[in-house]
């Protein structure tokens, strides 16, 4: 029997996008639309006392202006989680569709409605908005200073949420006689996702309900959201997802879907369009928490722990979107990493003045990484052991469990992903080649490994629908409520499809929209669950399809099912082989059939209670031109254990994509804020430097298969993992390179110049 | 959609001028590449525009028979950089604007908005400077000629009266005979940047390849507008090809370089990359003349 | 007070007339007049490439390019390179095979600069043709599978006409 699964197949949706066919939202929306265009604050924190409108009511075109003092008084969350029913695990609910307290550079206090864009940019020029200011806080000490302007109610230190651990007995370990104290602060930027099409949405009312298009990521959970922003019942929103340009995590939360229905409801059910400008893009959706790390060792001589502490301050910006699960994720990963008995560990999550961090591609553990990785080379080098070797001797050992999670290292994943990137990269050789360097120009390897946790369980809830419906040629459509935002799932659902029903994988059309008047309850895409979580579901409903399919097949062959199998697309009778019939006929007599008419479809939900780690390594080789304080990547190489992969071809490319990632948090991108005011200096993709296709070496993308035992599919996380330990690998590259440690990303000309000084490296070079 | 008041199109020097005349208040619009990003930001929101896009005879690379190269302002960065005029006697030039932005970038762009927008930062400034360029302006009496460097008067001002356009950018043969040049961008990245400073360097040697027998030095981003850096020209002309002439040379741009601070870049920063940019540039440009270091 | 202007221009081989606000960018008249939906929009301002149509031999960001300057160019897009049968150019399936493709909403423009790369008939090395794309701005692909498509049709074009 031929299997679809482990297959380098092409993308189901390869040849619509290579032809330009492919449809997302703007494509989709009628020209007719009303034009939405939003007044942000043009102070970082303040109160709008005034709004003026009377001058951009003037200009033709225009045909309604709404403000912060017209939205229903109606908090609600925005986090892409799924919704819990007991209200203390719920998101936290901070923002109106328009806020007059406003809390960032950019936040959302009137909108125009108008006939064309012109006249509604002309609009947004003339709208009159007066404000009582405050003073503004970029960073997280500034804001739980005593006496800091709170940003929110009851939220005393504007500290959205604390939590932490406490591990055996750190006070008492650190007594141990002879420990190294190794210590560090590790600081991370905002950045954004930047996919390159921005969130856009329109909406208009049909039947008393209203219909938002959107390019989201989470179509079932904006349905809700939309609801409780506007106070109606989830049932009258509908949503629908068509193809999108990227999410990366921004489009993991509810953007402006709930505002674009709701001025939807404000100008008659007509249809308006809200579509962000790249500049919107930047400040007024959401960006990834900027951490501040703190981390203490005390290691032995030999490089054992004796004990640990780590505290994290994330930057949660305005609003509390996904709040503290972000930091909170990196901080458990650490105890985890490089397990020790006596560890301690705190994380606060802070509001400030910065736009609104959320979820993106990582979710917390880039930060962690960049600064655990960091760290364990500092503790190298103070110890004098080759980093490489450091991490094979205490990284998390084969047998692992996580009480919380009860995930276990089935395999001996993390030394072999490590020998296999240091073969690639052949880092042996060159660290030694690159030891005692002089001259100005000069080469480093340096690599760092990651954690990740596949899905949100136990967190939160995990589950997965899927629904099957047989066509009479013996094809099938799939729908699930897990989405595709270019990562590739509907081709592994695809995939998974045609072997768990035993078709071959042309017969199978996945339905790439969800429309949640039409697709099956799904949580969307994120946690890298898509691929694991959607196994369950599909695995279980195409058994459900297939026993359908067999028992009619007994109708019509008077075969016990028992005997029964359906293989390739043709029923097969087992113990000798023989083909019966082809699905395709049994499906036409199903569905003509004067006696037994049966239209065969199966539909399932699958809960998930378990959890699973993925793991990998980034390997860097680096040139440092101390003088021009540049850095060239020269190699980079990523190794990762995603468990058995659905599709080759698909995998490596995701990886590249987030190797790209890690490359411009490593060494380029970060939002740049004005002390002063608050307003972000870079919001286009011209002064926000993600890397450019001149900007990378060849990347290197392999993978250890272990199968993941809890899968049907044998597979787990890979869509963000390849973001996460880039970043350190080149900071450890650098620092073999020239020495100096740098502890914060990205690793620009201006971090090296400064630190580079301070090292007094141009004296020896530049002579 | 742009917001814009109206749009006139010229076709001709003589229609451009004439349109400059009637519509005062009129942005003149070459390539669009930098006209439209302001307009879209709201800082040109709302202007009627004259383009001079359509003037074909402002299109493309001639020498004279003086041996002055004409660059017609309208000159696409990417025909520049492709020129065989260009590429055999400053080819610095075509290198330089091959490292504005991207290919679309570079398709689109003209040498003469890029000059015209009187930025500091543009690619192509500081080798016109550094090749003692000349701007030619068309008006309603005819054809002004002023030295680059008396083109720009401030940041983002540069002399074109109300009823002129920028017809073309000439280098006098005298400029370029014998001389051999380099420039460095330095950017954040490798493509798709504004410069944070860029150096153009050329030197003459003399005929044993001994000595400087001229040099010149412009730099972008060292000040409000482009610049020559006059004291390490002085220093160095005349001196022997050594690696002490081009450290002295270097360290000696400071004397008249005044970048300021800004969220993009420290001044202390600036000067740093502007000191390691002329040793690379008069190093790389003295190999170029067949000079031995 | 609006203004149009009737323009002449071939676009996907077609010649046509049309009559555009003057206001209106190339990329308004291509999707809107035209439902070209395969120039996309991702930041207006020249900066992501995933507006780029080849106009008279030549890749411009259509969103810096004003409609009205349309008249008499030809221009080609996306949708200009499927063959009669619907059948896919070389490079469009040199993407298809080589994973080149993700969200997909950067690869009309990244597919229009590599038919002027290829057409220009030239042998270019990694690091030319990296130059060559790097205009356009790519969020998931890494960049990787795009240059390896970009250079296995060349590689397959130029032995073609080797041989």
């Amino acid at each position: 029997m031929s299997t679809s699964v482990g297959k380098p197949i092409a993308r189901v949706d390869a040849f619509d996008k290579a032809t330009g066919r492919a449809k997302y939202t703007d494509d989709l929306c009628d020209r007719s639309a009303l034009i939405i265009k939003i007044v942000h604050s043009t102070v970082a924190n303040g109160l709008v006392t005034e709004i003026d409108t009377s001058e951009a009511e003037k200009i033709p075109g225009v045909v309604k202006i709404l403000t912060c003092f017209d939205v229903p008084n109606l908090p609600f969350p925005t986090a892409g989680h799924p919704w819990s029913t007991d209200p203390s695990h719920q998101d936290v609910a901070d923002r109106l569709l328009l806020n007059r307290r406003v809390r960032y550079y950019g936040d959302d206090v009137a909108v125009v409605v108008a006939e064309n864009e012109v006249a509604a940019a002309q609009a947004v020029r003339a709208v009159k908005v007066s404000y009582e200011e405050y003073p503004v806080i970029l960073d997280v000490f500034d804001a739980m200073k005593e006496g800091a302007t709170q940003l929110h109610e009851g939220f005393p230190g504007n500290i959205l949420a604390h939590s932490g651990f406490r591990n055996g007995d750190y006070e008492k370990a650190i007594q141990e006689p002879g420990l190294i104290k190794v210590e560090g602060w590790y600081n991370t930027p905002t950045v954004q996702h930047c996919h390159i099409e921005n969130h856009i949405c329109f909406a208009q009312m049909e039947a008393g309900r209203v219909v938002v298009t959107s390019s989201t990521q989470i179509p079932h959970i904006i349905r809700r959201v939309v609801g409780q922003a506007l106070g109606i019942p989830w049932g009258k929103v509908r949503i629908i997802k068509p193809y999108i340009g990227g999410g990366f995590g921004n489009k993991q939360d509810a953007l402006y879907e709930p505002l674009c229905a709701w001025v939807c409801t404000q100008v008659g059910g007509r249809l308006v369009k809200l579509d962000c400008a790249r500049e919107e893009t930047f400040v007024s959706n959401r960006v990834r928490h900027a951490i501040r790390t703190h981390i203490i060792s005390w290691v032995r001589p030999d490089g054992s722990f004796a004990a640990r502490k780590i505290e994290c301050y994330s930057n949660q910006g305005a609003y509390a979107s996904h709040g503290h699960g972000v930091g909170a994720k990196g901080m458990n990963c650490f105890p985890q990493l490089y397990p020790c008995a006596n560890v301690e560990g705190d994380c606060w999550t802070v509001y400030t003045n910065r736009p609104a961090a959320g979820a993106m591609r990582g979710y917390g553990i880039p930060q962690a990484m960049f600064a655990g990785e960091s760290h364990i080379d500092d503790i190298a080098k103070a110890l004098g052991i080759p980093p490489l070797e450091y991490r094979n001797r205490f990284v998390m050992h084969q047998g692992y469990v996580d009480g919380f999670s009860k995930n276990e290292n089935y395999y001996d994943t993390f030394r072999q992903v490590l020998e296999k990137g240091e073969a690639v990269l052949e880092y042996q050789k060159k660290y030694q080649q690159y030891q005692n360097q002089t001259g100005p120009i000069r080469r480093g390897v340096g690599c760092a490994v990651f954690w990740y946790n596949t899905a949100v369980w136990p967190i939160s809830l995990e589950s997965s629908s899927c629904r099957m419906v047989l066509n009479q040629d013996g094809s099938i459509q799939v729908q699930t409520g897990e989405t595709e935002i270019g990562q590739g799932c509907d081709t592994a659902y695809s995939q998974m499809a045609a072997d768990a029903v035993g078709i071959p994988v042309s017969d199978v059309h996945i339905v790439s929209t969800q429309d949640t008047d039409i697709t099956p309850f799904g949580l969307g895409a994120y946690a890298s669950r898509q691929t694991y979580i959607g196994g369950f579901s599909i695995k279980q409903t195409g058994q459900l399809l297939k026993e359908r399919i067999l028992k009619y097949a007994q109708e019509l062959t008077r075969m016990p099912v028992a005997n029964l199998d359906l293989v390739d697309g043709k029923i097969v009778r087992v113990p000798d082989g023989r083909v019966l019939m082809s699905l395709g006929d049994l499906a036409t007599e199903a569905l003509y059939s004067m006696t037994h008419s049966e239209h065969i479809t199966a539909e399932s939900t699958y809960q998930i209670k378990s959890n699973a780690y993925s793991f990998g390594c980034s390997f860097a080789e680096v040139e440092v031109d101390i003088p021009m304080c540049k850095v060239k990547l020269l190699n980079m190489v990523n190794v990762h254990d995603c468990g058995k992969l659905i599709n080759p071809a698909l995998a490596e490319a995701q990886v590249h994509g987030g190797m790209s990632m890690a490359i411009g948090y490593g060494l380029s991108e970060e939002l740049k804020f004005d002390p002063k005011t608050g307003k972000v200096l870079n919001n286009n993709l011209l002064d926000y430097k993600l890397s450019t296709f001149m900007d990378h070496p060849t990347l290197e993308a392999r993978f250890v298969e272990n199968p993941e035992p809890t899968s049907p599919y044998g597979t787990k996380a890979l869509g963000e993992p390849p973001a996460c330990s880039g970043a350190p690998a080149i900071r450890n590259a650098i620092f073999q390179a020239t020495g100096v440690a740098i502890d914060q990303c990205p690793i620009t000309p201006h971090v090296l110049f400064a630190a580079f000084q301070e090292a007094g490296l141009f004296e020896e070079v530049c002579k | 959609m742009y917001d814009l008041a109206a749009l006139y199109e010229a076709n001709s020097v003589a229609e451009a001028v004439s349109l400059r005349l009637a519509h005062p208040e009129a942005q003149i619009l070459a390539g669009g590449t930098d006209v439209f990003v302001q307009m879209r930001e709201g800082k040109r929101a709302g202007k009627a525009l004259i383009s001079i896009y359509g003037i074909d005879a402002l299109r493309g690379v001639t020498l004279e028979e003086d041996g002055t190269i004409r660059i017609g302002s309208l000159t696409s960065f990417s025909h520049i950089t492709k020129d065989p005029i260009i590429q055999k006697y400053i080819n610095v030039l075509g290198q330089a604007v091959d490292m504005v932005g991207g290919p679309q970038i570079r398709n689109a762009g003209t040498i003469g908005g890029n000059t015209c927008n009187g930025v500091t930062s543009a690619d192509s400034a500081s080798t016109l400077f550094a090749w003692d360029a000349i701007v030619e302006l068309t008006g309603s009496s005819g054809v002004r000629r002023l030295p680059i460097q008396d083109f720009y008067i401030k940041a983002g001002v540069v002399d074109i009266r109300p009823d002129e356009i920028q017809t073309a950018i000439l280098i006098p043969k005298a400029a370029y005979e014998g001389y051999f040049g380099h420039y460095i961008k330095y950017a954040m990245r490798e493509a798709m940047d504004i410069a944070t400073t860029g150096c153009s360097v050329n030197v003459k040697l003399s005929e044993d390849k001994k000595a400087i027998e001229d040099v010149r030095i412009a730099y972008g981003v060292a000040g409000p507008i482009p610049m020559r850096a006059g004291t390490a020209e002085a220093l160095a002309k005349g001196q022997a090809v050594s690696a002490e002439t081009i450290s002295s040379f270097a360290k000696a741009v400071l004397e008249d370089i005044h970048p300021r601070d800004s969220w993009r870049a420290s001044k202390a920063f600036r000067e740093h990359i502007a000191v390691e940019l002329a040793r690379r540039c008069l190093t790389q440009s003295i190999l170029l003349a067949g000079g031995a270091l | 007070m609006a203004q149009f202007k009737e323009i002449h221009c071939t676009i996907n081989g077609k010649s046509v007339t049309t009559v555009v606000d003057v206001r209106a960018s190339l990329t308004d008249m291509l999707r809107n007049d035209f439902r070209l939906t395969s120039v996309k929009k991702g930041c207006e301002v020249g900066e992501c490439g995933a507006c780029n149509v080849i106009i008279d031999g030549e890749c411009f960001n259509s969103c810096l390019y004003l409609a009205a300057w349309a008249d008499g160019k030809e221009i080609r897009t996306l949708e200009g390179l499927l063959g009669p049968n619907g059948e896919l150019s070389d490079i469009q399936q040199a993407f298809v095979d080589e994973a080149a493709i993700q969200c997909g909403f950067c690869t009309p423009g990244f597919i229009m600069t590599a038919v002027e790369i290829l057409e220009s008939g030239k042998r270019y090395s990694d690091e030319e043709l990296r130059k060559l794309l790097s205009g356009h701005l790519c969020r998931c692909t890494g960049y990787e599978n795009i240059l390896r498509a970009v250079r296995k049709t060349m590689e397959k074009r130029l032995a073609a006409r080797e041989n």
